[in-house]
């Protein structure tokens, strides 16, 4: 990245608490346009809770947030125009067909009917899935779905995409592929924040931070961490820390 | 709006592609409705009997007449003698076995009076009961007729009038009652069972980052069971009517904007259920069994409230179907106004407001 970074996302000293319980713990780091920023962390590590305060769905306690140029306290319903999302469990309608889905969701992103149907078929095109268009998503392989899935949270075409494990369960060619997608959008200018369990996955992300016990740890590309922690993986980096922690 | 209707649009095809559901929604009011109204059926009617003659005169012959022209009563067989009557009620011919004494005109005639003796099947203690009751009822008219011309004591003959359901058809009170039934579990369980299943697949998360606002989803998933639970309120009446001629005396507007409100009620407690779990299963349990069941049972449906212990009572009055079918009885078959069931209406206000206020609540804890 030799250009001058643009920060999409902002976040300095987030807190949250719950009770008396600290989810996360004056959090900090910037998010550049078009970069794939891996969030790494062993579960109860606060990664959820974060991911839900960036996508809007729950209020920080403390903080200076920015997503996409919103405010995450005041303008929490504008960040979700300009975001798109995608969870670790699966998020189309199995009884809809394809296409069915894609309107439903360009729909709901307020996409005109004409680009929805124009936008369809150039991203059915891309993907070879013309023939089931109108098809039920139940009867497609999972692999398939997963795409789809994707396809559509990138599908309003919005500034960042936020995956939460978006690969679970998923064959390794699949994930393969799933990865060269999310690669393409980045390079098409789509800012992706991505947690994952697979800590060779962790490779393919531009930056990476990891978190325990709601704070983070380590953050920078990954070549860095290995050479910072002399290990020759992530996954070792990733031990080294969770054993000092 | 287009979002909106969009998103209807998708639940419309999540209810038409399910035949789960489909079935729930348009196969269930019909079968109910047949079969409450031809299958439990509390009057008589063509109760097989057979009649032992010992005096075969004049007027043992004109009662058989009368008992068998009643249309209550069905003969099947006279006996030859007392020896037959075990055999016939074992066998199960018939239900009821009607037996005059020897020479029954000239007693009653000398004597005044004359025996009739009756023999049920009481294996069946309702049927039994009532057949017994409607046999002395044609006896005690029969007598009370010839009795006329002569001068007697001072009697006291009750003349009866059953207001409002004069023939004293089941089906004149089932249907108020499958229609309470139908719309719970539409509205109720169908709901929680659709809203918890986005949950479940991890699809309501979606849309909660979605520019939708939680207001518009709630509304777009109950919209359509709304509109079809009011679409079968309706065919459930004019299917009453029709088949079995139950009428609607009242005011029709009155009783569709009534129905409204006893579906706001239950989708507003759809949405309370559907926010308190996560699963499917939990949704439908608690559907169900604490609702489903206290409906039939607890409502006033079948078994009147009045009957019931104390304690039971009480239960009964938290049961929002109680007043959804008091008031429909109201309407329907009373033909009253808004002027004698207010109170029913505003505890059903009120409970609708309780459950959206539980609702908003829990949904609030969970954002925070």
């Amino acid at each position: 990245m030799t250009a001058p970074a643009e920060a999409v996302i902002t976040v300095k000293d987030l807190v949250k608490k719950f009770g008396s319980f600290t989810a996360n713990d004056h959090l900090s780091f910037e998010v550049y346009r078009g970069e794939i920023f891996g969030f790494l962390g062993a579960n109860g590590a606060g990664k959820t809770t974060a991911i839900r305060i960036l996508c809007g769905l729950s209020v920080p306690t403390s903080g200076y947030i920015r997503v996409a140029g919103f405010d995450a306290f005041t303008e929490a319903e504008k960040i979700k125009k300009h975001i798109g999302y995608m969870s670790q469990r699966f998020s189309l309608y199995e009884d809809l067909t394809v296409f069915e889905n894609i309107r439903l969701f360009g729909g709901i992103y307020g996409i005109s009917r004409k680009a929805i149907r124009e936008r369809a078929e150039e991203l059915l095109e891309t993907l070879q899935m013309q023939a089931v268009r109108d098809t039920l998503i139940g009867r497609l392989p999972l692999g398939w779905r997963q795409k789809l899935a994707f396809s559509v949270a990138v599908f309003h075409r919005p500034g960042i995409v936020f995956l939460d494990e978006p690969t679970g369960g998923v064959d390794p060619i699949t994930r393969k592929q799933f990865w060269e997608m999310i690669h393409a959008s980045a390079a098409d200018g789509i800012t992706v924040f991505v947690t994952t369990h697979y800590m060779d996955e962790a490779e393919y992300c531009d930056r990476i931070s990891i978190m325990a016990e709601g704070r983070i740890i380590a953050l920078d590309t990954p070549a860095a961490l290995k050479k910072q922690y002399h290990a020759s993986s992530i996954n070792e980096v990733f031990t080294r820390i969770a054993r000092n922690a | 709006m287009k979002k909106f209707l969009g998103f209807v649009r998708k639940e419309f095809h999540h209810i038409f592609r399910d035949r789960r559901t489909l079935l729930i929604l348009f196969g269930m009011p019909v079968v109910q409705l047949l079969l409450f109204g031809y299958v439990i059926v509390n009057d008589l009617r063509n109760a097989r009997i057979a009649v032992l003659d010992l005096a075969s005169d004049q007027v043992s012959r004109e009662i058989t007449g009368k008992i068998i022209s009643s249309g209550f009563f069905r003969l099947v067989t006279y006996l030859e003698s007392e020896r037959d009557i075990h055999e016939v009620l074992k066998q199960g011919q018939v239900r009821e076995v009607i037996i005059f004494e020897k020479d029954f005109a000239r007693k009653l005639q000398s004597d005044g009076r004359a025996a009739v003796q009756v023999i049920a099947d009481a294996s069946e203690p309702n049927t039994a009961r009532m057949m017994v009751n409607y046999t002395q009822g044609i006896l005690m008219s029969y007598t009370l007729e010839r009795n006329r011309n002569l001068p007697q004591a001072a009697a006291i003959i009750p003349e009866v009038r059953m207001e409002y359901n004069p023939e004293l058809k089941g089906v004149y009170m089932f249907v108020p009652g499958i229609i309470a039934m139908l719309l719970t579990l539409i509205c109720t369980l169908l709901t929680s069972i659709a809203i918890t299943r986005e949950k479940e697949l991890g699809t309501m998360e979606v849309l909660l980052v979605s520019p939708l606002r939680p207001v518009q989803i709630i509304l777009g998933k109950v919209t359509p069971y709304l509109l079809l639970s009011l679409l079968n309120a309706m065919v459930i009446l004019l299917m009453a009517n029709l088949v079995f001629g139950v009428p609607v005396v009242g005011s029709v507007v009155l009783l569709l904007a009534m129905t409204m409100l006893y579906i706001l009620t239950a989708l507003s407690l759809g949405i309370l259920i559907s926010s308190l779990t996560g699963s499917q299963q939990v949704a439908m349990m608690i559907s169900m069994v604490g609702l489903l069941l206290p409906t039939i049972l607890l409502s006033g449906f079948i078994y009147p409230i009045e009957n019931m212990p104390l304690w039971l009572q009480a239960i009964c009055h938290v049961m929002p179907p109680k007043y959804f079918i008091t008031i429909m009885k109201d309407i329907m078959l009373m033909g009253n106004g808004l002027m004698y069931f207010w109170k029913e209406a505003v505890v059903l206000l009120f409970m609708t407001a309780v459950f959206i206020i539980l609702s908003v609540k829990k949904f609030k804890i969970r954002l925070s």
